[in-house]
């Protein structure tokens, strides 16, 4: 029972897999202007994950070793068109808004990191948890980075206004900056700089 | 005139890197130091060129709705762009599987130095995401999209040589220790990307 514990809370805070392992960061922060685009990403990853670590680790003991990335790209892709098309269908106009991040899914390294690290050793079970925990250590960062953009940026946390108009009256203005992608970088690298500053051990030499 | 705009556009304003973090974990691991960068963006140029034509000629006459009416008017109205991740992945990979082999048999020295970078680009988000956004803009004809290409492969490319020659002289500076290394490339990836953004709205 420990060992699961262990499996689910290491990836989201002590082995982060973007601020620790530094996988993944390609389609991570073009959808963290508004929460909730980077909101569904992050469910998105969360389920691709899970699900192809979970099949993958099923499928274990009949891959041949020497095409195996073959086979899990295709299991990945399997899974990121899937999520894709349960967006068109009941959340169109977020599907359009994350554009081609949806399909770059499939070469976000956290999904074949996690396949080649764990499934392919592992028991179906924990294979599913050390997938969704990645995938929600991710969606964490994700949301966070979002949740300062929208917030600075726009003044808004999920489209709602969370900024007073008194505020806007006495002369504050948002910070158009945070909209801009460069902002995101900067924030991701301040998260990983009080991270690592809590964390000694993290730091490098 | 409009091959031009499009060229400068796809290095510049619509940068991989700093407009859209495509090609983001490559660029972070290799680019310590400048030689290895500029291997790796080189070879990033050279995949993109030759598989989004490709992926453009697929997407045209294949994914499209209404792509396979070329066969007859009965496959007029199928719609297979369901499938297209599944296809521009498959395609990426196995060409950067050929192009592996081919500049391996045909120029050994550009293969000794590209070598290691070629299999890993097959999961460069860059590739991919160049191939979607060319299917998501819709470019009106081949020479577009191979603009765009090699466009965005020049982008990608001064790029990783800017970081990593940033890099190089960074690591001689003190930098607070909980920002060294990963921290504090982000934060300058984070500044060149502002100082990038100088080229919105070119118009040529």
């Amino acid at each position: 029972m420990k060992d699961w514990k262990e499996t689910l809370l290491n990836p989201i805070f002590k082995g982060n897999p973007i601020t620790v392992l530094v996988l993944g960061i390609c389609s991570s922060l073009a959808v963290t202007v508004q929460l909730k685009g980077a909101f569904v990403m992050a469910l998105s990853v969360i389920v691709v994950t899970g699900l192809s670590s979970f099949v993958v680790s099923l499928m274990r003991n009949s891959i041949p070793n020497r095409i195996r990335i073959i086979v899990q790209l295709v299991v990945v892709a399997l899974m990121v068109i899937l999520v894709d098309q349960v967006l068109k269908a009941y959340a169109y106009s977020i599907s359009k808004t994350l554009s081609v991040y949806i399909g770059l899914i499939i070469t976000n390294c956290i999904v074949m990191g996690r396949i080649e690290a764990y499934a392919l050793g592992n028991k179906p079970l924990p294979s599913l948890l050390d997938g969704l925990a990645n995938g929600a250590g991710y969606g964490l960062i994700l949301v966070v980075v979002a949740f300062f953009r929208e917030l600075l940026g726009s003044g808004t946390l999920f489209g709602f206004r969370i900024i007073p108009e008194s505020f806007y009256g006495a002369g504050y203005m948002n910070n158009g900056l945070m909209i801009l992608p460069p902002m995101a970088l900067i924030l991701l690298g301040c998260i990983i700089w009080i991270q690592r500053a809590i964390q000694k051990d993290l730091q490098e030499k | 005139m409009e091959y031009l705009s499009l060229f400068v556009k796809s290095i510049f304003v619509d940068n991989m890197i700093f407009a859209y973090f495509l090609g983001m974990c490559s660029y972070l691991a290799v680019s310590k130091n400048v030689k290895t960068a500029t291997g790796l963006g080189v070879a990033v140029i050279f995949v993109l060129l030759v598989t989004l034509p490709i992926n453009y000629l697929l997407n045209k006459y294949m994914l499209q709705p209404g792509a396979l009416s070329w066969i007859g008017e009965q496959y007029a109205e199928i719609d297979l762009s369901f499938l297209s991740f599944i296809v521009f992945i498959a395609v990426i990979a196995a060409i950067v599987q050929i192009v592996e082999m081919v500049v391996e048999k045909f120029a050994p020295a550009l293969y000794s130095s590209l070598g290691i970078f070629l299999p890993l680009i097959a999961v460069n988000c860059a590739i991919l995401g160049g191939s979607l956004f060319m299917q998501e803009r819709d470019y009106a004809n081949l020479g577009e999209a191979t603009v765009y290409a090699l466009g965005s492969g020049i982008g990608w490319f001064l790029a990783i040589v800017a970081l990593a020659a940033i890099r190089e002289k960074m690591a001689y500076s003190h930098v607070p220790a909980p920002l060294k290394g990963l921290g504090i490339t982000f934060i300058t990836v984070g500044l060149m990307g502002i100082a990038f953004m100088t080229f919105m709205g070119i118009q040529l």
